[in-house]
């Protein structure tokens, strides 16, 4: 598949989705509400089978959060980024897709531990790098930590 | 007295220890929490961040030309090629194309580093499952390379050669012959690795057949690298989106179907003899040129985003930096192969011995500062 395709495909499954031509790879963001069902189509699809779940990861934007899928397919060699856009920095949820990828399961405690991303329905969402009793979620913008500050 | 003994029933429960964060077989400060029925694994739970140093966090500080001196503190066993990747994810977004002679110096770079990962790997894994000579050979064939590394770059560990825009320096003029050396000398030492280890009875019996990782469980679990294709996952990043020198050299990737412990130590194996045959093809043709094309001394990305993957010794090792047009990334995110690989360990170690536990954290050759970042 194509880019154009593959756009074509996700527009079919989720109406309000902004696709991107990016210089690599096709962007596409959805709310975040959107993404199990399609997360699953997109994986079980034989036309898209996109079943490498290489990079997921999250970012701190000023008014919303979002978590980053970068998908590729080991049998149509096509890629994919996946944005699902989470419209609240408070309490920011979104469901697990540790079902769909399996190594999703330690990437989202890591989103988690640094982002303060709740995954719904994951098995052990727990903190992952940073001890039981941090408190805070370090990779965002406004964390404020005066003693273990990076100074420049 | 007959009696009471028959009345007792043995209790019989599961328990938990930790294997780590100081012990040998882990290569670094990976705990590892075990669920034991006797001496079964029932479950292994990585608890991860004895040395997280928050790398991107950091990253988000600091310029480009710095982020690449990180790189080499996550996988010191793969420094050049970290390096290097942050260094093509920056001029993949400047739009500048490194000469020639950059392309195959870094190419031939990478591969020694390859080589010598492998090579500690190797020594480090025949001392895990109790063999102490394979760690002495392993270490005195890597000193030739590290040596080689030294004169090039002046470093022995967490070297840095690599920076946007090309090499800090060029060539040492030792460099080819020295390497041409290097690789005569270890073609014939190669053959001794496998008379040691790999035709072993012993070690044959801790191998074969333990730690078994299907395709589609790899593929889902992300699980690149010598581990991941020893389990028939074609997933060799300079094959299938080849960078630098890799598309004009000829080399196989190297394929199993086994998915075990013995198949992804003959993958690596494999890999080495791959990785002199790319070195042969390059040493005597490295184009005459300039060694850097001159960049700004305060890089800044345009407006976008770039992911960049390159191929380490232990896998798929990808960069991914979001620019808002500053001299920092906003937000940089390393992938590291480590991390992935690790999220496999527990599927594969149920069911297992605990020393098997010990053959397959050997085989799935973790770097821990890796893992944390």
């Amino acid at each position: 598949m194509d880019n154009e395709e593959i756009k074509k495909f996700i527009l079919d499954h989720v109406a309000e989705a902004d696709c991107v031509e990016g210089t690599q790879f096709l962007q596409v963001t959805i709310p975040s509400e959107k993404i199990l069902p399609l997360a699953a189509e997109l994986k079980s699809n034989e036309t898209t089978s996109f079943d490498f779940l290489f990079c997921l990861t999250a970012v701190d934007w000023p008014d919303h959060m979002e978590v980053v899928y970068h998908l590729k397919s080991t049998t149509h060699n096509h890629q994919l980024v996946l944005k699902a856009k989470i419209s609240t920095r408070e309490n920011p949820e979104i469901e697990t897709v540790c079902h769909i990828w399996r190594t999703a399961e330690l990437h989202e405690r890591e989103a988690y531990d640094l982002f303060g991303i709740k995954f719904l329905n994951h098995p052990d969402l727990r903190r992952l790098l940073l001890t039981d009793d941090w408190e805070g979620w370090p990779m965002r913008k406004d964390y404020d930590d005066p003693i273990n500050m990076i100074a420049y | 007295m007959e009696e009471i003994i028959h009345d007792q029933e043995l209790e019989s429960k599961e328990y938990f220890i930790n294997m780590g964060p100081q012990h040998p077989s882990t290569h670094g400060v990976l705990r590892l929490v075990l669920s034991l029925d006797g001496e079964i694994i029932r479950k292994v739970e990585p608890h991860l961040g004895y040395i997280h140093r928050s790398i991107e966090k950091m990253c988000e500080h600091d310029s480009y030309q710095q982020i690449v001196h990180l790189t080499d503190r996550m996988d010191y066993l793969s420094c050049h090629i970290n390096n290097e990747a942050v260094c093509l994810a920056v001029e993949q977004a400047l739009e500048v194309e490194v000469p020639d002679r950059v392309k195959v110096i870094r190419t031939i770079i990478d591969e020694l580093t390859r080589l010598s990962s492998h090579q500690l790997w190797w020594g480090v894994m025949g001392m895990d499952l109790g063999a102490i000579t394979s760690f002495l050979y392993g270490f005195r064939d890597r000193e030739m390379i590290t040596d080689i590394f030294e004169e090039t770059c002046g470093a022995r560990l967490t070297m840095n050669y690599n920076i946007p825009g090309g090499l800090f320096f060029d060539i040492h003029p030792n460099f080819q012959k020295r390497t041409k050396d290097f690789i005569t000398y270890f073609k014939k030492k190669l053959p001794e690795y496998d008379a040691l280890l790999s035709d072993n009875v012993i070690f044959k019996q801790r191998m074969n057949g333990i730690g078994k990782l299907s395709k589609e469980d790899a593929i889902s679990y992300g699980v690149t690298g010598p581990t991941g294709r020893a389990s028939g996952f074609s997933c060799d990043v300079r094959k299938h989106h080849s960078y630098m020198a890799y598309d004009r050299v000829e080399f196989k990737e190297i394929l199993d179907t086994e998915g075990d412990c013995f198949a992804r130590y003959k993958c690596r194996i494999a890999e080495m003899w791959e990785s002199m045959h790319i070195i042969e093809q390059l040493i005597d043709n490295i184009p005459e040129g300039d060694y850097k094309v001159p960049t700004k001394a305060v890089i800044k990305l345009p407006k976008g985003e770039w992911y960049q993957k390159v191929e380490t010794a232990r896998g798929e090792f990808g960069v991914y930096i979001i620019s808002e047009g500053q001299r920092s990334p906003y937000r940089l995110k390393f992938r590291s192969p480590g991390f992935s690989n690790l999220s496999a360990l527990d599927h594969m170690a149920r069911g297992c011995k605990i020393a098997d536990l010990v053959a397959i954290m050997s085989t799935l050759d973790l770097v821990i500062p890796d893992i944390d970042r």
